[in-house]
């Protein structure tokens, strides 16, 4: 009966859409099993987390009140006197994190596997355009409970932003509105984070996503030539994938569940634009490795500020990067690429070493 | 030729710039270009030291107080002529005017700063350590004991020998010395007494330089010890509230009718420590028996001030005791301490109020401060509560996660097992 019913609704809707492609999802596509198949989860899981931000953000907007003078009380009062709030805004912050985290492995997973080949080229760059509008999310996000933390962070953060060549100074202006981190930027930030950002993030997720499905799932150049003399094992994306997909959410959830009831986040001190940022002040784990970079780089590099040559590096890795597929030749003929490899586990043992130092080297704590 | 008349003319030229005089600044180093040299100790020092005293920085040189000819350079008769006015090293009974001779010339210091004092010379012959050595006695402290001499330092300078932090060992060079001191018949314990007193805790490890050293309560100039009387003035001087209050306490007047001095009996001087509850107990031990005996109607009405001031403090430890708590596991208890800073105001008040020992006006601040603690401690339960609440709902909700997982497997395998039959 109810599969009737079902093939009722089915037809009722394929008179008025075309279903074709949500069928060809269903029935057709296939992912291939192979010993990296295990990093496939990490986009879906990106994604599972985005939508838990989507979906708690929406339910803290209903409390939260953009202002200097409102919002840390408006968090507090979340945290405190709203049901379960400490639980949406733990979860929102815990969740924010995690998708940063996965997002990095998602992404260094396609650069190793060499997933960003040809024909996926523009899968790769709207990859890479959404690694830095969720950076953005997790920057503008961060000074919104208006803390002691979040506003140091922010002024920090936007010196940065101030060492780029020739516009610094402007772009820093228009980050902040203003010369300083005040309730203008938070005003601005909130803005960015609930507005700008998801229509952004809309626009350049529909389109990849859309690129996966007509392109399908990428192997690596030796599975895809083992391939060649022997079929390559797959699964059905529908049910197979997606159940194995399913299982990641929910322990996902549980993971979420555990950390926000076991370690909530933190309310802090209310921010004070007059008083001293505090000893030890540094950014989320996710922006530490730059910071502990820049840390190391002396103050001049013969005519050149320290800062300055330390954005310049950091542009040209995150161009570099980005640029990869028109790079590296021999992906694109669909050969293994041991020098591009090599690259990116260099890349990802930086971020690491320097993210670690950040926390254990003195003065870091 | 021409190399001839070349030769010649560069000749007269050297020749002339070697007769030259060096130019002014030159020759005010000459006091210290030869004294540097001398091998006598207490000639040479002076030139060392010379370069760290502030004079120096405000453009002052060795004549301007030892007079002479700093321009005579190796000619020491020449240099030291009295002619010139040199004045040489003063005995130790002239220091006072010497320095005197610029500090307390209010025209002449008025160059320099024009709010500076210029009544130090003046104070200091009003002291012990002037009134002595007017009398003839040169073991007593003059200008160059408490500020050095050739490196004496701005008071504002943390070298200054006058410097708050350092004031007390200045002092205590002499008066923490039992053998310089054994003619006088005072005590060289106070150096001693004052370091383990809560008034040197919160000026050297606080870094408050307003909390009181030596001269706070002794003056400077003028120091000399604050007669009984006028010892609650001293110590009023920042302690307002509290000297307010104990005027209107008993204790005013049988304090000086006994000839007693007020802060003192109770708190000490120069080891005043950090007041606790306990001087309020009455009993053996505390300062209250010097005067009242055991079971009097006085020292009743201190164990009723005790009580009331203890108690809130109690409760207080116990709502802080119970916050501390929930905030290490995570709660969110800023509302709540913020609520709790009402009974700690109390508190102090409270514990300064118990100088005037009116229990009824004691009892005005202790009683909404137990109120408002009681409040948070109950809060401080619910947090708990809330903190339980949160960890078996995680564990249910863990549950039900755990049993969807297991459910998303068996699934999987089934449908894993479909696909290759």
């Amino acid at each position: 009966m109810s599969e009737m019913k079902a093939n009722r609704i089915v037809s009722w809707l394929e008179e008025r859409v075309d279903l074709g492609a949500a069928k060809h999802l269903i029935q057709e596509k296939v992912v291939p099993v192979h010993h990296h198949t295990i990093w496939y989860y990490f986009g879906g899981m990106t994604l599972f987390l985005f939508a838990t931000q989507v979906v708690t953000g929406i339910m803290l907007t209903l409390y939260y009140r953009p202002g200097a003078e409102e919002a840390y009380e408006s968090v507090q009062f979340i945290m405190t006197e709203v049901q379960f709030g400490w639980l949406i805004r733990s979860i929102h912050s815990w969740s924010a994190n995690l998708m940063v985290g996965t997002m990095m492995i998602h992404l260094f997973s396609v650069y190793l596997t060499q997933a960003y080949r040809k024909p996926r080229e523009l899968t790769w760059i709207t990859g890479m355009a959404l690694f830095g509008v969720v950076l953005t999310f997790g920057f503008s996000g961060y000074l919104l409970p208006w803390n002691v933390l979040s506003l140091f962070a922010t002024k920090v953060g936007t010196n940065v932003a101030g060492q780029v060549p020739l516009v610094g100074h402007a772009l820093v202006r228009f980050l902040r509105g203003g010369e300083d981190v005040t309730g203008a930027t938070l005003s601005r930030f909130y803005g960015l984070h609930i507005a700008i950002l998801p229509a952004v993030t809309t626009l350049i997720l529909g389109f990849h996503l859309f690129m996966v499905q007509q392109q399908g799932m990428s192997s690596p150049p030796d599975v895809e030539k083992a391939a060649a003399k022997h079929p390559m094992k797959t699964m059905p994306f529908f049910p197979n994938f997606l159940l194995r997909d399913l299982f990641g959410w929910f322990a996902a959830v549980g993971v979420l569940a555990a950390l926000a009831a076991i370690y909530p986040w933190e309310l802090g001190k209310k921010a004070d634009p007059f008083a001293p940022a505090p000893a030890g002040i540094r950014p989320e784990w996710y922006f530490m490795y730059m910071f502990q970079t820049l840390k190391y780089i002396p103050a001049k590099v013969g005519p050149i500020d320290g800062e300055v040559l330390g954005v310049l590096a950091f542009g040209v890795g995150g161009l570099f990067l980005l640029l990869v597929p028109f790079l590296d030749k021999k992906s694109a003929r669909g050969e293994a690429s041991p020098l591009f490899r090599w690259i990116g586990v260099g890349i990802i043992v930086y971020m690491v070493v320097f993210t670690a130092l950040g926390y254990l080297a003195p003065g870091g704590k | 030729m021409k190399i001839a008349l070349r030769v010649a003319v560069f000749g007269i030229v050297v020749g002339a710039a070697g007769m030259c005089h060096a130019p002014s600044a030159w020759a005010v180093n000459a006091c210290i270009d030869c004294h540097k040299n001398l091998k006598e100790e207490n000639l040479r020092l002076p030139a060392v030291k010379i370069n760290d005293d502030y004079h120096v920085v405000r453009g002052l040189k060795c004549q301007d107080c030892h007079g002479g000819d700093p321009e005579a350079a190796d000619k020491k008769e020449k240099s030291h002529s009295k002619d010139k006015g040199f004045r040489g090293k003063p005995k130790r009974l002239d220091i006072p005017a010497f320095c005197g001779r610029c500090h307390s010339d209010p025209s002449y210091m008025r160059k320099f700063n024009p709010s500076i004092r210029t009544d130090q010379v003046k104070e200091y012959y009003t002291s012990g350590h002037g009134k002595r050595l007017r009398e003839g006695d040169q073991k007593v402290a003059v200008c160059i004991s408490c500020h050095d001499v050739h490196a004496i330092r701005a008071i504002k300078d943390q070298a200054a020998w006058t410097y708050p932090v350092k004031v007390a060992e200045t002092c205590g060079h002499c008066h923490a010395d039992p053998k310089y001191m054994k003619e006088r018949k005072i005590p060289t314990d106070q150096l001693k007494k004052y370091k383990v007193s809560y008034h040197y805790e919160v000026l050297t490890k606080k870094g408050d330089l307003s909390a009181p050293t030596c001269n706070s309560c002794h003056g400077n100039h003028g120091a000399t010890p604050p007669g009984v009387d006028s010892v609650e003035n001293v110590c009023s001087h920042c302690h307002a509230a509290t000297a307010e209050l104990f005027d209107k306490s008993a204790h005013k007047e049988a304090f000086s009718d006994l000839g007693q001095p007020a802060c003192v009996t109770c708190h000490g001087n120069h080891d005043v420590m950090k007041p606790t509850d306990d001087l309020l107990a009455g009993g053996k031990g505390t300062p209250c028996e010097t005067c009242h005996e055991e079971g009097s109607a006085e020292l009743k009405k201190a164990v009723e001030v005790r009580a009331l001031i203890g108690g809130l403090s109690r409760g207080i430890e116990e709502a802080d005791a119970i916050l501390t708590r929930a905030e290490e596991a995570g709660m969110e208890v800023g509302l709540p301490k913020f609520e709790l800073i009402e009974a700690k105001d109390n508190l102090i008040k409270a514990r300064a109020e118990s100088h005037t020992l009116k229990a009824k006006k004691i009892k005005v601040l202790t009683d909404p401060g137990v109120v408002i603690a009681q409040k948070t401690v109950k809060k401080g339960h619910q947090l708990m509560a809330e903190l339980q609440f949160r960890r078996k709902g995680l564990a249910a909700s863990l549950l039900v996660i755990g049993a969807v997982l297991v459910g998303l497997f068996l699934k999987i395998r089934e449908v894993d097992r479909r696909g290759r039959s």
